[in-house]
């Protein structure tokens, strides 16, 4: 139907999803929303970056007027995330709401309060996707982050069983101090017919406090992370560009948060990024759409690669994933974040801003 | 006489112009231009498509209504093939 209708089916899936955030970009439609319901969980992951007991969650009608409204701005894709989700009793009310608003609704959880009745149940509202956290392929070090004994089995059949159901699954890996059997890891997720994520990247707590960031990856462990096969997923991953910056380059951002993305917390407040805690208003106070406007996300959205302090200028822009999150929480959103730098260097092997840290003689 | 009805499987918005259509059975993504948007969006398991394109597409587009039928018939049929659509020989109460 080539005259008056079509369809285009996602041979290039990557490309479309693409096309569509640049589209939402342009036309200031927050595509994408990532969505904690609660910040108290079942598990005491050691590298958690959430506050447990800040409690004042949004109640059930009040989440369900915020779905309203990011329905009406726009927003498709819808990450419920927390904490832990199934901690709330109102979870499939939640979600099936979601689901009658037509979202494209993934699922982060740590599975293991997801039996056969909450499996059946999920397939049947039509979550499509699920990210379950696995730390280990060996049990022990699982329930030894998680502080969950069990939890490792309890995760796994939930992978199981979404699986079984036709979810689309995949298993989400921080990557922690001691490092972790990647190869192991990669061949348990194609076991189970699962995708797998790598983060290499602990990050504060939302509330500042730094302690988490102590259990990152040595340089050693970055070093040997970003050259293991079991990690590398594309050309992009061992052939970084360090190809200077031009006029285009300049001109771009660093990443979408703020531009066709945001987060909203438990308590209703929206940020850039769960990552970039700027909190820039509250749905208690604002409707979404006043917040989406408000000068603070303009502010985020003005910034491009030729107005950052450090980085405009760094050999390694091209290949840098740059988190201005990250950079929000090392103290300048236009500023570099060591974190970054690290992950750049150790990928590829040229000096950053902020990595290596020169020493007092030079060397 | 053909019907069709839209898949309750399936996340979607409107994204300037253009429908985004993802399933949530097979993950698979699709964006609908205008046209197939009208026919996607009016196909309610009750109104026979024939109905649907005179509505939709004869009265908007200079096109000869039996290549538009025809054209329709084919867009559904591709639809239905990744379950994002219902289409049957009778009027449709609840697509899956």
């Amino acid at each position: 139907m080539t005259d008056v209708a079509s369809l285009t089916a996602a041979g290039a899936r990557t490309s479309l999803l693409n096309r569509i955030g640049a589209k939402a970009e342009a036309r200031g439609i927050p595509i994408s929303v990532h969505l904690d319901l609660t910040w108290a969980c079942n598990e005491g992951c050691v590298h958690c970056y959430l506050d447990h007991t800040a409690g004042g969650d949004m109640n059930t009608v009040e989440i369900k007027g915020a779905l309203d409204q990011l329905a009406a701005a726009g927003t498709m894709f819808l990450t419920l995330s927390g904490g832990e989700i199934m901690l709330r009793k109102d979870i499939f009310e939640i979600v099936a709401y979601a689901r009658s608003q037509l979202f494209d609704v993934r699922l982060k959880t740590n599975g293991i309060l997801i039996g056969e009745g909450e499996a059946d149940r999920f397939a049947e509202l039509g979550v499509r996707a699920v990210n379950i956290s696995i730390y280990s392929h060996l049990p022990e070090v699982h329930d030894a982050i998680t502080r969950v004994p069990g939890s490792f089995h309890r995760s796994i059949e939930a992978v199981k069983r979404l699986k079984s159901r036709g979810r689309a699954v995949e298993i989400r890996v921080s990557v922690m101090r001691g490092g972790a059997d990647y190869g192991r890891l990669r061949a348990l997720a194609e076991e189970l017919g699962a995708g797998i994520l790598y983060d290499a990247t602990i990050v504060p707590m939302i509330d500042g406090d730094r302690t988490p960031v102590l259990l990152n990856i040595s340089p050693a462990e970055r070093a040997a992370f970003y050259s293991d096969p079991a990690v590398l997923t594309g050309l992009e991953d061992v052939c970084a560009s360090l190809a200077p910056a031009d006029e285009e380059l300049l001109n771009a951002h660093s990443c979408g948060a703020g531009h066709n993305g945001c987060y909203i917390s438990p308590q209703g407040d929206v940020m850039p990024c769960v990552q970039f805690p700027l909190v820039c208003g509250s749905l208690r106070r604002s409707r979404f759409l006043e917040i989406w406007r408000s000068p603070q996300f303009a502010e985020v959205r003005g910034i491009r690669n030729r107005d950052l302090d450090v980085c405009g200028s760094c050999s390694s822009l091209s290949s840098c994933d740059r988190c201005p999150g990250l950079a929000f929480q090392d103290g300048n959103m236009r500023g570099a974040s060591r974190q970054t730098c690290e992950n750049t260097y150790s990928r590829t092997k040229a000096p950053t801003p902020l990595y290596p840290v020169a020493t007092p003689d030079g060397a | 006489m053909l019907y069709i009805a839209r898949s309750r499987s399936i996340a979607a918005r409107a994204l300037d112009g253009e429908m985004v259509i993802m399933s949530t059975s097979d993950s698979m993504l699709f964006t609908l231009n205008e046209v197939a948007t009208e026919i996607w969006l009016a196909a309610d398991g009750r109104t026979p498509l024939s109905q649907i394109v005179q509505d939709k597409v004869c009265a908007r587009f200079e096109v000869e209504p039996e290549a538009a039928y025809a054209d329709a018939e084919d867009l559904c049929r591709r639809l239905a093939e990744h379950g994002i659509l219902a289409i049957s020989d009778r009027p449709i109460d609840s697509p899956r």
